[in-house]
C-alpha cells in the first residue's frame, strides 16, 4: 500500500504530457551501476495486517506496571481534550507556518503557548519548543556564552545525570569548560557553587526540584552570580510551578525545562517538548522560532514567525542555532493542557502530587530499615535509602506488577541502595499501599 | 471568566489530607500562574476555530518545495496511541530485567533501524536524533569523533551555496568553520570550485541528492571520490530522499553519514513545525561512534540495549529519540512494502515532472532538465511586471492552495519551488496547476490586483517589520 492515487490511465497521459516513454525515464539521470536492484524488505502490508501486528507488539510491553518511575518524565493524567483537538487534522498535517495568513491557527496556538509558559515561569520571553527539556538546557548553556563572550559553565550535579551527559557530549567539540559541583546533602553547595564562579563563568545551571526530589529557592545563588557578571540558567519541572516558587521569581535569566507533564503521554522517551524562557533582553540571542503579534494591511491583530534574522535559514553558519523542526504540536498539546487545567486546576494537581508523595514518603518510611534521604522539602518525588541494593528490589517488585522507583546506583556513584519514587495525582492510595507492603516484603 | 474551571480532579482520601505538607513557604509560590479560567467547552471552541483557521495536507494541497507534504494515514496515529506504546515510560529499560519490559518498543526500535539500513545503503542507523537538523548535528559530532579518533582535528566543513540554512548552522555549531561553494551552470556543484577549497583540513562535505533543484547530482561520485582521497567524509540531507526510494541509495553513492526526515519521507505529521525524527545512518567504519544506547538483537531473538559504547559520541537525546515518531515511521515501512517503496518515488518523480512540462510555458524554468520529485520555476517573468514570487503566492492562498516554497533555494532569483509529492492525484495537481496558469495570467492582465491578496484568509498581509519592532510575544 503506497497511498498512490493515480491510475494506470492517468500515469499514461501524464507521460505523454512530459515526453517521455515510462516513468523509468524519469531517472536517467541516476547512473546505471548506482541502480538499486533489489531491496530487502518484505512486501507491502494491508492496514488491518499492520495493525495486527503493533497491536500484538504492544502488547509485549508491560504497560500495566504501577507507575512510581519518574526521574524527570512522569505519569500524569491527561484530560480527554487534549487528544481531541490535537489530533485535529488541520494541527497536525500543517507544516512550519512560513505563510502566516495560512497559518494562523498555528500561530495563535504557539504566541498562546508563549504567553503560558511566561505566565508559569514568570519570565518575559519563551520561544516556540525545542526537542526536549536536555537539548533545551544544552541551547540555554550556548545562549549564556554567546552573552557573555565566557567560556566557563558551573553546573550542579543536582541537575538530572541524563542533561548533564548529554550537555558534556555537546560541547566536546567546542571550547567549554564544565565544572560540575556536588550536591551537599541532597542540595545545591552553596559554598562550594560560590567560589567556582569566576570572570570566566557564563552562567550557573540548577534544577527545581532537583533530580533526588529536593526543593530549593535559588534567590541567594543568583544574587551570588550576577554579582560575578554570570547568568543563572534554571531547569524546573512545570507542574510544580503550581505550587512552587517560579524560577523568574528567584532571579534566574535563562528558564529550560521538560513539558512532557503537561499532556504529553511517555512514549518511551518521545516526542517530548523542551521549553525555554528568558528576560526581553536576552530575546535576540534566544534560539529556536518566535510567533510575534502584528496586524495586517486592515489593521486586524494577526500573528507571524519573528525575528528570523538569528535563524538558521536566514543567518546560515552565524545562526543562533541550527533548530528547524522543533515541537510545535507537542507545544499545542501543552497549551491546551494548561487551558484546560486553568489556573486553579493546575495548582490542584501540584497540590494533589505533593501531598501524595508526602503520604507515600510517610508510608514507605516507616518500613523498618527504610529511611527518607538527601531531601528536605520536596514535591513529587523523593529519596530512600534501602538495607538492600535498590535495583534488587525493584527489580523483585516488577514481578508484583509495579514500578517502583528509579534506583540511583546507576547514575551515582556510592548510591547503589538508593531509590528514587515519584508520585503522580494518578496513584491512588491504595497503590501507595500496594508498594509499600510489596517493598517490605522484598527486603 | 475568574472560578470557572475546566478539568476537576480525584478528591484526596482522609489519610493523605492528614499528611501535613513539608514544603517551607520560601519555596512556595506567594500565587498561582496566570492561566485561564475556562470550562472545557470554552477550550474545545477556542482550539476547533483556531484549527480552521490552518491550511493543512488534510484540508489543502501543499506542494511546499524540500519539505514532501504528503498524505499522513490514519491508521499511523491509532497505533501510535496504543497504550502498550504511549504508556511506556522510558526508563523501564534501565531497570535490572528491564529490557525484557518492552521487547515490543525494542522490536521497534530495532527493526526500523534494519530497514533504514537497507532501504539507505549504510552500515547502522541510530534513531536518536529528534529532527532532521538535530540529526545533522549528530552526524557532524559522528565525523568529528571520527577524525578526533584518528588523530586529526580538522576545522572546516564544505557545503555547496544551494544547501538548507541548517546544514552551515550544525556544522558551525559541532565547532566547525564552513566553506561555501557555488553552483555551477548546470545547477549542480561546481566541481573545480570543489577542488579549489578541497584540502586535508576539511573534516566533511555535505550535500543533498537531488539538490534543492530537484536535480540529481550527477557528479555526486566523483565528488566522494575527491574527499575520501583527502579522508573528508561526506555527508548526505536526507530532505530530498523521497525521489530516490527503491531505486538508488546514498551508501551506493558514496555517501558516509546520512539523515533520513521521518516526517518527510516516511509520513509522520509535521504537527505546525513539529515533532519530527532524524535518524541518522553511517557506514559500518562510523558505527562505533553512533550515540549511547543501541538496540541488539541478541541470540535468542530478544531485543537489549547497548549502553558499554567506549567510542560513542554520548547522549545526544534523553532516550531513543522520538519513539512515537517513529514508530509511526514502522507502522508506514510496513504499509508500502519493497514494492510501494520504489512507487513513492515513481510517482513522486512523476507528479513533479508533469508540473515541469505544464507550467514551463507560463513561468520561467532556469534548469530546464529532468527532475526528480520537486521543480524548480521563477518568478522573474512575473516580476517584470511588478509581480513578485510572494505576490504569487498569496493569490494562490486565495485559489485554495498552500504555495510553494518561495525565494529558496537562493540559487534561483524569485524561486517557486514545487514538491507536488506521490500522493496528491493527477485531478488535484491539474487543478493546482490551473491556478498558477490563471496566476500566470493576472500577472499580465492586472499586475495591481496582486496587493491585495490574499482576500480569503482570516487576515490579509501581515506587517512583518511592525512584528519585529513592536516585540509582542505572548500577553
Amino acid at each position: 500500500m503506497s497511498f498512490v492515487a493515480n491510475t494506470p490511465a492517468q500515469c499514461a497521459e501524464m507521460l505523454a504530457t512530459i515526453g517521455v516513454p515510462d516513468i523509468s525515464a524519469l531517472f536517467d539521470d541516476i547512473p546505471p551501476r548506482f541502480r538499486v536492484k533489489h531491496v530487502d524488505m518484505p512486501e507491502g502490508l494491508s492496514e488491518a495486517e499492520v495493525y495486527d501486528r503493533l497491536h500484538r507488539l504492544s502488547h509485549r510491553n508491560a504497560h500495566e506496571l504501577t507507575c512510581f518511575l519518574g526521574g524527570g518524565f512522569y505519569d500524569h493524567f491527561i484530560p480527554a481534550a487534549v487528544d481531541s483537538l490535537c489530533s485535529r487534522g488541520e494541527f497536525f498535517t500543517a507544516y512550519t507556518p512560513y505563510q502566516p495568513e495560512a497559518s494562523q491557527g498555528t500561530l495563535q496556538a504557539i504566541f498562546e503557548y508563549q504567553s503560558a509558559i511566561c505566565r508559569l515561569t514568570r519570565m518575559e520571553v519563551a520561544n516556540a519548543s525545542l526537542y526536549d527539556g536536555g537539548t533545551a538546557l544544552v541551547e540555554a548553556a550556548l545562549m549564556a556564552l554567546r552573552i557573555t563572550g565566557r567560556t566557563r559553565i558551573v553546573l550542579d550535579s543536582g541537575v538530572s545525570p541524563i542533561y548533564r551527559h548529554m550537555m558534556r557530549g555537546y560541547t566536546r567539540n567546542l571550547s567549554i569548560d564544565l565544572d560540575e559541583i556536588e550536591v551537599a546533602h541532597g542540595q545545591a553547595d552553596r559554598a562550594r557553587l560560590g567560589a567556582a564562579l569566576g570572570e570566566h563563568t557564563a552562567a550557573v545551571i540548577l534544577q527545581n526540584p532537583n533530580f533526588f526530589g529536593a526543593v530549593d529557592d535559588f534567590s541567594d545563588i543568583a544574587a551570588q552570580a550576577h554579582a560575578k557578571g554570570c547568568l543563572v540558567i534554571v531547569s524546573v519541572y512545570p507542574l510544580a510551578l503550581g505550587l512552587l516558587k517560579a524560577p523568574g521569581e528567584m532571579g534566574a535569566d535563562i528558564v529550560t525545562g521538560e513539558g512532557q507533564s503537561l499532556g504529553l503521554p511517555l512514549s518511551f522517551g518521545g516526542p517530548y517538548l523542551g521549553f525555554m524562557a528568558t528576560r526581553m533582553a536576552h530575546v535576540r540571542k534566544m534560539p529556536g522560532r518566535l510567533a510575534g503579534e502584528t496586524v495586517d494591511r486592515l489593521g486586524r491583530t494577526g500573528y507571524v514567525l519573528t525575528l528570523q534574522a538569528r535563524e538558521q535559514h536566514i543567518r546560515r553558519e552565524k545562526a543562533t542555532s541550527n533548530v528547524c523542526s522543533n515541537e510545535a504540536l507537542c507545544a499545542l498539546r501543552s497549551l491546551v493542557y494548561l487551558s484546560v487545567m486553568g489556573k486553579q486546576g493546575l495548582r490542584d494537581v501540584a497540590w494533589l502530587c505533593a501531598k501524595k508523595a508526602e503520604y507515600a514518603k510517610q508510608r514507605l518510611s516507616a518500613i523498618p530499615g527504610v529511611s527518607v534521604k538527601r531531601s528536605a522539602a520536596t514535591f513529587n518525588e523523593f529519596t530512600l535509602e534501602l538495607p538492600i541494593d535498590a535495583s534488587d528490589a525493584v527489580a523483585r517488585l516488577v514481578d508484583r506488577g509495579i514500578a517502583a522507583g528509579f534506583p540511583l546506583g546507576r547514575y551515582y556513584e556510592g548510591m547503589s541502595n538508593y531509590l528514587l519514587v515519584a508520585v503522580t495525582e494518578k496513584r491512588t492510595r491504595a497503590e501507595i499501599g500496594h508498594l509499600a507492603e510489596a517493598l517490605e516484603s522484598v527486603l | 471568566m475568574p472560578g470557572r474551571r475546566g478539568c476537576t480532579l480525584p478528591k484526596l482520601t482522609p489519610a493523605e489530607e492528614a499528611c501535613h505538607l513539608r514544603i517551607p513557604e520560601r519555596y512556595r509560590a506567594t500565587q498561582p500562574p496566570e492561566l485561564p479560567e475556562v470550562s472545557e467547552l470554552d477550550v474545545v471552541r477556542h482550539f476547533t476555530n483556531l484549527s480552521r483557521l490552518n491550511f493543512s495536507v488534510d484540508s489543502h494541497l501543499y506542494p511546499l518545495g524540500s519539505c514532501t507534504m504528503k498524505y499522513n494515514p490514519r491508521i499511523c496515529e491509532k497505533i501510535a496511541a496504543l497504550d502498550g506504546f504511549a504508556g511506556i515510560h522510558p526508563l523501564l529499560p534501565q531497570l535490572r530485567g528491564g529490557g525484557m519490559l518492552t521487547q515490543g518498543a525494542l522490536e521497534v526500535l530495532y527493526e526500523t533501524e534494519r530497514l533504514l539500513t537497507e532501504i539507505c545503503g549504510m552500515g547502522a542507523f541510530s534513531l536518536q536524533p529528534m529532527a532532521g537538523a538535530h540529526g545533522e548535528l549528530t552526524g557532524i559530532m559522528l565525523i568529528a569523533a571520527y577524525h578526533r579518533a584518528h588523530g586529526n582535528r580538522r576545522s572546516t566543513v564544505i557545503v555547496p551555496d544551494s544547501s538548507h540554512g541548517t546544514n552551515p548552522a550544525s556544522a558551525a555549531m559541532a565547532g566547525y568553520e564552513v566553506v561555501t561553494v557555488p553552483s555551477g551552470p548546470d545547477g549542480c556543484m561546481d566541481l573545480e570550485a570543489f577542488k579549489a577549497v578541497l584540502n586535508d583540513d576539511v573534516a566533511a562535505v555535505m550535500m543533498t541528492c537531488p539538490n534543492t533543484l530537484g536535480l540529481f547530482e550527477k557528479q555526486i561520485h566523483e565528488i566522494a571520490d575527491l574527499a575520501h582521497a583527502h579522508d573528508a567524509l561526506l555527508y548526505y540531507d536526507g530532505a530530498n530522499l523521497n525521489a530516490l526510494l527503491g531505486h538508488c541509495r546514498p551508501g551506493d553513492l558514496g555517501f558516509d553519514v546520512v539523515h533520513v526526515n521521518l516526517h518527510k519521507t516516511f509520513a509522520t505529521p509535521h504537527g505546525g513545525g513539529g515533532p519530527g525524527a532524524g535518524p541518522v545512518g553511517v557506514v559500518p567504519r562510523l558505527a562505533p561512534y553512533l550515540p549511547v544506547s543501541q538496540v541488539v538483537k541478541r541470540s535468542d531473538g530478544t531485543f537489549a540495549l547497548d549502553y558499554d559504547c567506549p567510542k560513542s559520541i554520548g547522549y545526544i537525546a534523553p532516550f531513543y529519540g522520538n519513539f512515537g515518531v517513529v514508530l509511526r515511521a514502522y507502522a508506514y515501512l510496513l504499509l508500502l512494502g519493497r514494492n510501494g517503496l520504489t512507487e513513492v518515488a515513481d510517482h513522486a518523480v512523476l507528479n513533479a515532472n508533469y508540473v515541469r512540462a505544464r507550467l514551463k510555458p507560463y513561468y520561467d524554468l532556469p534548469y530546464d532538465r529532468t527532475v526528480m520529485h520537486e521543480c524548480v520555476f521563477s518568478a522573474l517573468r512575473q516580476c517584470a511586471k511588478g509581480v513578485h514570487a510572494i505576490d504569487i503566492a498569496k493569490a494562490l492562498i486565495d485559489e485554495g492552495f498552500h504555495p510553494p516554497t518561495v525565494y529558496f533555494p537562493l540559487t534561483v532569483k524569485e524561486a517557486l519551488m514545487i514538491e507536488p509529492t506521490e500522493t496528491e492525484s493527477k485531478e488535484a495537481i491539474d487543478r493546482f496547476i490551473e491556478a498558477m496558469i490563471r496566476v500566470a495570467r493576472l500577472a499580465e492582465a492586472d499586475p495591481a490586483a496582486f496587493a491585495e491578496m490574499p482576500q480569503s484568509t482570516p487576515v490579509s498581509r501581515l506587517d512583518e517589520t511592525r512584528a519585529v519592532k513592536a516585540m509582542r510575544f505572548g500577553v
